[in-house]
């Protein structure tokens, strides 16, 4: 009996046709064109983030240097982290969310389609306001993490501030939208069949980030209203005091650490919010690139949900110098210290998926092993600040810096430059160049590695953070040269990567539907897919179902495997609750007699998401430029963000009257 | 065994409500219409954002009397006052209940009584808040600059409100498709999503009224030398 259907045996559907031009895009709700707008936009910011970076590191490359002054290298590190984490990492991580995830459960597109649009305007609307802080000469130059009291009026009186908050702001409102988004589509639209632990890896990393995202962004959310109030309506939540008229002292009562609690219980999870999507790559490229299934997949499945959960439980650890006691720091260098356990698990599964394997050392393999190589010696000085004592000794030094540096970009980075190189196929239908991105992995290995390394050792001999400049005598200035001339040839780096698109693009080879003889459901269908991605909805009876259908069970699980994890927690079953499994084919057939599969039906393009955006952004923008004012009541309000109130309720009703689909 | 579509149908419909007529969504992996788990996903992010605004009502609630700033919680709250008001928000849970099995029955006519109950119901609570609001703001001197508390209450109660009204616009649109004849007995989910959120509403309402209402305060007594204290560590900060 045939697991997967057959896409180019039947007739093509009428619906094949992709409409194309300006208003095709402005209107999509596609999840492969909304990933290729995240990922396109993303790519973008992601090379001003690392001009910014390339900025600071001209600046520090001498002692006493004066390529920027000190208030302009405020603006470049908070713009840098900002821009990194909210629009090059996290939408890189979305693009292959939207594009993929769909693709590997089995579904036609996501849950919501017009949500999803709507997610990607409105975190293009997040990122234009945070940069064009930059026109108007008011950068955000606090840090990323916008430490209370120097966000208050007092010390921040311009609108740098405000540009940070209201664009952070808005840029949840599209993470949360994208992530219940993800959510309802893993754990409603999966094809029949398709338990929970029959899904490819990369879904779990995907439903576990979705899930962490809408948990943790309300914190932040809420710390920033709070921010916001006290800069604009005179409270003060943050500000232990403030000057009166008369320029007296007063206290408030308000408490600065509060700010730091608000923003850790979100910012720890945003770390792994970083990380898991990464994860899941890799754990899906080493596989393919080994020739073996996924090494402890339930395992490894359990440690992502494990690092999830500890992931709320650790924030503290942000907090250690600002003298909680030793009951917090002891407690929270516990659970800091048991996170290392769930971490661990999955780099010994990947080194075990590769043991023994018929390793294939592609671009995107590369990348992959570049990772567990490189996230490891993050993780392990990750692991060195979980002690209280340490962290003390490391903190706000370049160490920090590094460590950093090696997750995020050793671990974050790396995973995603493997995604590119392994789904371009897919996106394009073209191969890469596999030399210019073995020039590009080797480039970049090397650039990261010249960049990162001595900031260790300028942390131990005592560097600070976000100092714009250091003393000759400090004995600085030898690593930071060398540190100077890493990150050029990391930027030197993304050239050939654009290069090597922009050829493939012109000229690469073509691909095929399954270049990396992969196992997951996306390498069934056309490269680049149709629009309607399965022409009949396919049915699965194994995780890896095309190399079940391929190479039978000669890839090492027997029957009994099989059948053994179909049971989940605590011996009930995980997956579908309405049921069928022992047959999934007639489970499908009832699936399609009722939904009426033979007419492939997909949603209506819309604007009403781009048009609730815009009133999103006007709302937001409004409070930054703030007139011409209008009277409401006892209030006056700005008008750009009434404007903006107006747009978006039409964009919410004209969406929730006009059909679906 | 054979099953026909009719009973996959119905597989997921109990309880749910969420397949009939709705043959253009083919079923889903659960059974649970996407818009109901949706909004389950939305409560429970709303949970944390509570959360996070109920912990920060927490860590201030004596900070105020502590620091002898007034005007004190003890002096401005009106208990017997809001007991009403809160009295009128759980009671609206019971007429949306009552929409919901109206409209599950095919009662056209009982919706709409029901879900302009329920609104008139939110519309009061939000103006009893609006007047509480007022008598605290003019009579009693307490703003959101005035201390702690001020702030504290106005954002967690406000933002509550702001739930409130964002439910009452919900329903009077839904009430306004319905009498444009827009909602029949295959569309009671949309219903059932709306009170799914505007139960949640009344149930924070519970953890709130308790929390500032009805737990007792410190009484306004000045810790010793507590803003002395506060003023000389904050003088030895060097920006200041």
């Amino acid at each position: 009996m045939a697991t997967i259907a057959q896409p180019q045996t039947i007739a093509r559907p009428a619906v094949s046709k992709s409409p194309s031009g300006l208003w095709s895009w402005l209107t999509t709700v596609d999840h492969k064109r909304i990933g290729i707008l995240y990922g396109v936009t993303a790519f973008f910011f992601l090379l001003v983030g690392g001009l910014e970076a390339m900025i600071m590191r001209v600046q520090l490359s001498h002692p006493a240097n004066a390529a920027v002054g000190p208030n302009t290298y405020n603006q470049l590190f908070t713009m840098h982290g900002t821009t990194m984490i909210f629009l090059a990492i996290m939408p890189l991580s979305s693009a292959f969310f939207n594009y993929i995830v769909p693709l590997q459960i089995g579904a036609r597109d996501v849950a919501f389609p017009r949500l999803n649009a709507f997610s990607y305007w409105t975190f293009l609307a997040g990122g234009l306001i945070l940069n064009l802080s930059w026109l108007a000469n008011a950068a955000p130059d606090q840090g990323w993490y916008g430490y209370a009291p120097l966000t208050s009026e007092l010390y921040s009186p311009d609108r740098n501030v405000d540009f940070w908050t209201l664009g952070l702001q808005v840029l949840g409102v599209a993470s949360m939208a994208a992530s219940f988004n993800f959510l309802i589509t893993i754990i409603n639209m999966r094809a029949p069949g398709m338990t929970l632990f029959r899904m490819p890896i990369f879904c779990w990393g995907t439903l576990i980030t979705s899930v962490l995202i809408v948990l943790a962004f309300p914190a932040i959310t809420v710390a920033l209203i709070l921010l916001s109030m006290d800069r604009f309506a005179g409270t003060h939540f943050y500000f232990p005091y403030t000057l009166n008229d008369a320029g007296q002292l007063i206290v408030t009562g308000g408490d600065p650490l509060l700010w730091q609690h608000l923003f850790w219980i979100f910012g720890h999870p945003e770390v792994y919010i970083l990380i898991l999507p990464a994860f899941a790559i890799v754990s899906e490229i080493i596989p393919v690139f080994s020739r073996k299934p996924l090494f402890g997949y339930a395992v490894m499945a359990y440690a992502i949900a494990a690092i999830a959960f500890l992931g709320f439980g650790v924030w503290v650890h942000h907090m250690f110098t600002t003298g909680l006691g030793p009951t917090p720091d002891a407690v929270f260098s516990a659970t800091t210290m048991l996170i290392a356990i769930p971490t661990g698990v999955k780099i010994f599964n990947w080194v075990g998926t590769m043991w023994g394997g018929q390793l294939q050392f592609t671009t995107p393999m590369l990348f992959a092993v570049g990772l567990v190589s490189q996230f490891t010696i993050g993780g392990i000085s990750g692991v060195m600040h979980a002690s209280p004592p340490v962290d003390t000794q490391h903190n706000d030094s370049y160490f920090v810096v590094a460590h950093f540096h090696y997750v995020l970009f050793g671990g974050s980075i790396f995973g995603l430059l493997a995604a590119i190189y392994y789904w371009f196929p897919k996106f394009t239908g073209k191969m890469m160049d596999e030399g210019l991105g073995k020039l590009h992995f080797w480039l970049t290995f090397a650039g990261f590695n010249i960049a990162f390394f001595p900031m260790h050792f300028l942390g131990l001999e005592g560097m600070p953070r976000r100092y714009y400049t250091y003393g000759a005598g400090s004995g600085w200035g030898f690593w930071n040269l060398i540190v100077s001339a890493g990150a050029f040839l990391l930027g030197a780096s993304f050239l050939i990567l654009m290069w090597n698109i922009a050829k493939s693009l012109q000229r690469g080879k073509p691909a095929g539907d399954n270049p990396w003889d992969g196992s997951t459901l996306e390498w069934s269908i056309p490269s680049p897919p149709p629009v309607y991605n399965f022409r009949e909805i396919p049915v699965i009876r194994h995780r890896d179902p095309l190399w079940e259908e391929k190479y039978g069970h000669a890839q090492g699980e027997t029957h009994e495997e099989e059948t053994r994890l179909e049971v989940g927690v605590a011996g009930k079953r995980v997956g579908e609750a309405h049921v069928t499994d022992e047959d999934p084919v007639a489970e499908a057939a009832q699936r399609m007699a009722a939904g009426d599969h033979h007419d492939i039906h997909l949603p209506n393009p819309s604007f009403y998401p781009l048009v609730a955006s815009i009133g999103l952004f006007l709302a937001a923008f409004g409070l930054i430029f703030s007139y011409p004012r209008v009277p409401v009541g006892t209030a006056d309000l700005p008008l750009m963000s009434l404007a903006g109130v107006l747009v978006l309720m039409i964009g919410i009703f004209g969406w929730s009257l006009e059909p679906a689909s | 065994m054979a099953t026909t579509a009719h009973d996959v149908e119905h597989a997921g419909g109990i309880g749910a409500g969420t397949a009939h007529g709705h043959a253009e969504h083919p079923p889903t992996s659960t059974g649970l219409d996407h818009r109901k788990l949706l909004m389950w996903a939305f409560l429970a992010s709303d949970c944390m954002f509570f959360a996070s605004l109920i912990a920060t009502y927490v860590i201030y609630r004596n900070h105020s009397q502590q620091l002898g700033l007034g005007p004190f919680p003890n002096e401005v709250l009106d208990i017997p006052y809001t007991s009403i008001s809160a009295a009128v928000l759980l009671f609206s849970s019971l007429t949306m209940v009552l929409a919901l099995a109206a409209i599950q029955r095919n009662d056209v006519r009982g919706l709409r009584v029901w879900l302009g109950a329920t609104s008139v119901l939110g519309i009061i609570f939000l103006g009893g808040q609006y007047f509480e609001f007022s008598e605290f703001y003019q009579v009693e001197g307490l703003s959101l600059r005035s201390n702690m508390f001020g702030a504290s209450f106005f954002t967690l109660t406000g933002l509550h409100g702001t739930h409130v009204a964002i439910g009452v616009i919900w329903l009077l649109s839904l009430l306004f498709v319905s009498l444009r004849g827009g909602i029949s007995q295959k569309d009671s989910l949309n219903v059932e999503i709306a009170g799914l959120y505007w139960h949640f509403v009344d149930i924070v309402w519970i953890v709130i009224f308790t929390l500032v209402y009805l737990i007792p305060y410190d009484e306004g007594e000045v810790t010793e030398g507590a803003e002395e204290a506060m003023v000389r560590l904050w003088q030895a900060v060097p920006f200041v």
